[in-house]
């Protein structure tokens, strides 16, 4: 701590900590926006996200290519999503507990299929200096922003656009608020979810490749740490808007940086109660926001989840 | 609910329907005569023999499937899949060491899936097992250094008395969360697993450790003498004992008693359930309260019978495999015995399966994820898939038992709603029920 000890060097180090946590978060939050706004809900997204890192780290060790790692990653994302879609598209099946189900066939193929993977080191992907207008190492860290970060902050504006603006979102919110009407106008309304939650699931395996290919930057078991899962809570946390999950993803990626910045500027006491800091500000905020008898505003009537 | 009704099960259309009261020969039905002049819909319900096997068909189909596609995958590995499973056959219930091995692990998932499935009566999806059987573990160890004193019965007391305690009141915070405030519950029982174990992280490493732990921070021993020993006769500790107990309890507080029976039709249709004056929220917190205990109570014999000091090793995972398990048994808390069994015994195997065919530890994940996805898909064709079989069993039962009459809710519960009961009744619904 050279320079900027103290409160400034702690906020940066969250400001920096924030930018590179929420990424992940940002991109499956945001796919699972897109998915329950049609109406349902993805738990499995957890295993999507694993799947995500395991398949663009070898595909980016592989090729050499690190983009070729997303790509990957994404179609993955892709598949797991349509296999979702498609068990919840049959009669009586819970969408909740295929989540679950599809988390932990994610999770565990993923760590199967990984086994080799844990020891070489891939390609990374490269990161842009924000900072380069200031003369303080940790001002220039702190905004060494990957290409990633701002591919999310983009597609957040294009979820935005495409729910709000397009023909296509508009019939994925028809779906999403009454299967009924949707049916009624002559929309199948299984084929909409289906294509939802696929781009859902591209989303998040995209975000599960930054974890391996960025930050922390390599594949192993303890690579998430439940990032697939609290995108859930995000979304009912953003109330289902693609922007407001960008702030969401922010401020828990900045929740999850306060301890370590504390740690690194010498405040070490408590510091595992850090930890739980972005978990008890997410629930504070959602105990806060719902309300005995109504629903949450922004919320697809037909979500079962959030009920 | 027999109400001793001698109803042709076959003039009253399909098996196990709900049906409509229409379907229900008005003049056969003698319940209609003593009962208050509200037309009851009345469930039809099939001898034992025939539901177990509706019951089971499915379920069954689900697990050869759920093998013959992990059979499938293994094979593509390049591994024989029948040589694979005679292995987990004997990693699992070939020997009577392998089988004892079975045991140990079914039981806390007995446990924790109590905590999910007794909820699931209620449609509350609950992922909190995880949670409270770790806090439920922290606070034995805590109890246990309060009870130094009180020798070694009392230390067990305490520790499975206020383990169960605070896993219950941990995930009761998440039922009443739901019941008062709307909160989701699947999330909130999310979010508290992560707390909890943030909670246990900090307490282990400040507060409560033993300065003598030093690589992987604990609370000072309980000491062997205040350890759960085994049960009579086997290499098994007391805490499957505990699971056998647990389950049975729980199948009888949910299917023989008037709580249950609340409980129930809050799971069926909580609208009715509300019109008939039950106090919905009380039961979300009750079941979760009860559900959190037997988790709390798996966290305290994690640390009573195997650690004897809580630390790391209590994030088991068996929390989310005790969901697998409760959804796998439908919720009902005497089908979680064998199926814990079963998920007992994957998991036994893994070891040997890394050391003889050199496959990873997570093979076992793989096939419980294949398991639980076919089981799930296997829902939608329940009560249409097995009719032939039922109706083999049907006719053999016959001759034994009649046909029970079950009173459901009032017929018309939906036309009884007053138009402004549409604002005040779904209040428990939760925040957009």
């Amino acid at each position: 701590m050279a320079d900027g000890s103290g409160v400034s060097g702690v906020a940066l180090a969250v400001l920096g900590g924030a930018i590179r946590i929420s990424t992940p978060f940002l991109f499956v939050s945001l796919g699972e926006c897109l998915t329950e706004k049609s109406g349902r809900v993805n738990l499995g997204l957890e295993g999507t996200l694993v799947m995500g890192a395991m398949g663009g780290y070898g595909v980016s060790y592989l090729s050499g290519s690190p983009w070729l790692g997303v790509l990957a990653a994404g179609f993955l994302g892709l598949v797991l999503g349509a296999l979702h879609a498609w068990l919840c598209g049959r009669p009586r099946v819970n969408d909740v507990a295929v989540g679950i189900a599809m988390m932990l066939f994610g999770v565990g193929l993923a760590f199967f299929l990984g086994k080799p993977l844990i020891g070489p080191t891939a390609p990374h992907l490269p990161s842009i200096s924000f900072g380069f207008w200031s003369s303080s190492a940790q001002v220039r860290s702190a905004l060494q922003l990957n290409v990633l970060f701002v591919v999310g902050l983009a597609m957040s504006g294009v979820v935005l656009f495409v729910l709000r603006r397009t023909r296509w979102g508009l019939i994925l919110r028809t779906v999403g608020e009454s299967a009924d009407a949707a049916r009624a106008m002559g929309y199948d309304v299984n084929r909409v979810r289906m294509r939802a939650t696929m781009a859902g699931g591209f989303l998040a395996g995209v975000g599960g490749s930054f974890l391996s290919l960025f930050y922390p930057g390599s594949w192993n078991e303890g690579l998430s740490s439940g990032q697939g899962l609290m995108a859930v809570a995000l979304v009912i946390f953003a109330r289902w808007d693609p922007i407001r999950c960008l702030y969401a993803s922010l401020l828990f990626g900045g929740a999850s940086a306060l301890g370590p910045a504390l740690q690194s500027v010498g405040v070490t006491s408590g510091y595992y109660l850090f930890n739980a800091a972005p978990y008890a500000l997410t629930l504070a905020i959602i105990i806060a926001t719902s309300s005995r008898d109504r629903a949450l505003v922004g919320q697809p009537a037909e979500l079962r989840m959030a009920r | 609910m027999s109400l001793g009704a001698s109803v042709d099960p076959n003039a009253a259309g399909g098996p196990a329907m709900p049906g409509p009261p229409g379907a229900i020969p008005p003049p056969a039905s003698p319940v209609g005569r003593g009962a208050p002049r509200t037309a009851p819909i009345v469930e039809i319900r099939e001898p034992l023999g025939a539901r177990l096997v509706g019951a089971m068909a499915a379920p069954t189909l689900a697990i050869f499937s759920a093998l013959l596609l992990f059979g499938v995958f293994v094979a593509i590995t390049g591994r024989n899949p029948v040589a694979v499973y005679y292995q987990m056959y004997r990693g699992s219930f070939g020997t009577w060491f392998s089988f004892q091995n079975t045991l140990l692990r079914a039981a806390p998932l007995m446990l924790t899936a109590l905590a999910t499935a007794l909820p699931l009566r209620l449609g509350l999806v609950v992922l909190g097992g995880e949670g409270s059987m770790v806090i439920g573990g922290l606070a034995a160890a805590a109890a246990a250094m309060a009870a130094r004193d009180h020798g070694p019965n009392g230390m067990k007391l305490a520790m499975l008395l206020s383990g169960a305690l605070v896993g219950g009141l941990w995930m009761a915070t998440a039922g009443a969360l739901r019941a008062y405030r709307g909160v989701n519950e699947t999330i909130a029982t999310l979010l508290l697993n992560y707390i909890a174990i943030a909670l246990l992280n900090h307490i282990v490493e400040g507060p409560l450790r033993d300065p003598a732990s030093l690589n992987k921070p604990s609370t000072p021993p309980i000491g062997d003498d205040n350890m759960l020993g085994n049960v009579p006769g086997l290499d098994v500790h007391w805490g499957l004992a505990w699971g056998l107990f647990a389950c049975v309890a729980a199948w009888v507080l949910m299917n023989r008693t008037t709580f249950g029976f609340a409980a129930r039709m809050v799971g069926g249709n909580v609208r009715a359930a509300l019109l008939n004056g039950l106090p919905v929220g009380r039961l979300f917190v009750i079941t979760t309260l009860i559900g959190g205990a037997c988790a709390g109570l798996a966290g305290s014999i994690e640390v009573a019978a195997i650690h004897g000091t809580a630390n790391a090793s209590l994030v088991t995972g068996y929390g989310y495999t005790g969901v697998l398990v409760a959804f796998i048994a439908r919720g009902n808390p005497l089908a979680v015995i064998p199926v814990a069994v079963l998920l007992g015994g994957i998991g036994a195997s893994g070891g040997l399966l890394q050391r003889v065919f050199d496959l990873p530890d997570a093979t076992v994940n793989v096939l419980q994820g294949i398991l639980f996805i076919c089981i799930l898909f296997s829902e939608t064709f329940n009560g249409r898939a097995p009719a032939f079989l039922r109706r083999a069993a049907r006719s053999d039962a016959k001759t034994v038992a009649a046909p029970e009459v079950e009173m459901v809710a009032p017929a018309d519960a939906k036309t009884a709603v007053p138009a402004d009961a549409k604002t005040a009744v779904p209040a428990v619904l939760g925040g957009g029920g």
